[in-house]
């Protein structure tokens, strides 16, 4: 696979809706399309459509700063990411189309006690959980990443950093991709330019979506909309305890290889990893309040690049060359809520936030077996909408690594 | 994006902090409520798609809290 994958005209037919399907999976997304794929790969339902209001994967799939890692807090999170996180080890493979997964390695700088406390508990949480996780000294740091900025000068010194080598990237397109010409190779169908407007309803049991090309009945329906998750959800009157926000990223123009790691600082806020082409890829903080405009405030960007100046001293003359945002659908706990709903036959998966391209595979099985058997995989149970009355409440903020 | 402090005026909206949605009315009787409604209560927010009636806080002016409608499109602000 050292060669990237050469770009067929075709990857996936391009078929008109059936009347009926056994599951429609509404949004084709990365998590969209890896559900469609783990349903007729793992559970033998290929009589699938994914329904996507645009082109598949130009939502948030397209939009994200694709890192891969595992490193988070909580046993339940620690197990789904990691769950995840060893998918994407083999995905290639399994897909048979090179995704560009690269272990390069994610390092999240530290700069004050607070964060040293923080990310030591986290590196201990994570090895317990068998996850790969290492506590580097300042001098370490440097070493791993020689071009970052060890100065004591600087507003916020690097005083450690934790290190996870299996964290990394991969292309975000070519995972859609390679995830839709198997699921379409399957015999699901990818119906683009599909619009969800509404739902057959028979009392609290749903039976097909409305869209803007006609009604389509399905044994089941799998809400997998990221950021217009609660747009779907009222209308058929479930509450969601979901806010959209903008979550902006940018890249500068293409430079030669000068980093080869991801580097992600919470404190500072700014992460930042090169992509294969070439282009320094940032993000940051999300944007303060609801949106669904997929553009965010300029102060966002121009913190963020402030901390990339400073970090990377050697980034102050590349240019910014693209900026965007995605929706992302925030929680209350930053985790992700993934499984049954009040209404019989639909299924949720949304939440995931700022950082659900790194549980693409991992979110597609286990949402794949939800759907499939009426009941969620042991990996999402903790993930269910009831938490939000129970009170067991998955708080991932510290390892969520976006400000929320 | 503009802001329209009704005391100080049209100010950039690094200046105020965000409340989130006007529409949280806190439970008349918050010792008889059961465990979903008060769960309701406190993670459960309207997040329309359009207009949305929401508390800013003017932090680096008055400081003072109001609230406004604003299209969550087109960030276009129709004050309240």
């Amino acid at each position: 696979m050292a060669e990237p994958h050469p770009h067929p005209d075709r990857l996936w037919r391009n078929p008109e809706p059936k009347r009926v399907y056994d599951v429609v999976i509404v949004g084709g997304g990365g998590h969209g399309l890896a559900t469609a794929y783990y349903l007729a790969r793992n559970h033998g339902i290929t009589n699938v459509a994914v329904l996507e209001r645009g082109w598949l994967a130009g939502g948030n799939m397209a939009r994200n700063t694709t890192v891969i890692r595992s490193n988070y807090l909580w046993d339940e999170s620690a197990a789904i990411y990691e769950h995840s996180l060893k998918l994407w080890e083999s995905l290639s493979q399994e897909l048979d189309y090179d995704i560009l997964f690269s272990q390069r390695g994610v390092l999240n700088l530290v700069h004050s006690v607070g964060d040293r406390r923080e990310s030591m508990r986290r590196v201990n949480a994570n090895r317990l959980n068998g996850i790969d996780a290492e506590w580097l000294t300042p001098e370490e740091v440097k070493a791993f990443c020689p071009i970052v900025n060890l100065s004591p000068e600087v507003r916020y010194p690097i005083i450690g950093g934790t290190l996870q080598r299996r964290g990394g990237i991969a292309k975000h397109d070519y995972v859609a991709w390679a995830f839709a010409r198997k699921a379409d190779e399957m015999g699901v169908d990818l119906i683009q330019n599909c619009e969800v407007t509404g739902f057959d309803l028979e009392g609290d049991r749903v039976r097909g979506v409305h869209t803007n090309r006609g009604l389509i009945a399905a044994n089941k329906v799998a809400l997998c909309a990221a950021g217009h998750s609660t747009v779907l959800a009222d209308m058929i009157g479930l509450d969601l305890p979901i806010q959209s926000y903008p979550l902006q990223a940018l890249v500068s123009e293409l430079l030669e290889p000068v980093l080869d790691c991801v580097v992600m600082s919470n404190a500072v806020h700014v992460y930042v990893s090169q992509a294969p082409k070439g282009e320094l890829v940032m993000g940051a903080g999300m944007d303060a309040y609801n949106s669904y405009a997929q553009r965010g405030s300029p102060h966002v960007i121009e913190y963020q690049l402030a901390a990339a100046c400073e970090l990377f001293p050697i980034f102050s003359r590349a240019h910014v060359l693209r900026t965007w945002a995605g929706i992302v659908d925030v929680s209350p706990d930053a985790s992700p809520i993934l499984g049954l709903t009040p209404i019989e036959n639909l299924f949720i998966n949304c939440g995931w936030g700022t950082g659900g391209f790194k549980a693409t595979p991992g979110a597609g099985w286990v949402y794949a077996h939800t759907i499939a058997h009426g009941e969620p995989h042991p990996l999402n149970v903790p993930f269910g909408l009831e938490r939000f009355t129970t009170g067991a409440l998955i708080d991932e903020h510290g390892a969520a690594a976006v400000a929320h | 994006m503009l802001i329209p402090c009704p005391w100080c005026g049209d100010r950039e909206d690094i200046e105020f902090k965000y409340g989130g949605s006007a529409q949280v009315a806190y439970p008349a009787d918050p010792a008889s409520v059961d465990d979903e409604t008060w769960g309701r209560f406190v993670f459960f927010r309207p997040n329309p798609k359009g207009k949305m009636a929401e508390r800013w806080v003017h932090t680096a002016g008055c400081r003072r809290w109001f609230s406004l409608v604003r299209d969550t499109v087109t960030h276009e602000v129709t004050p309240s």
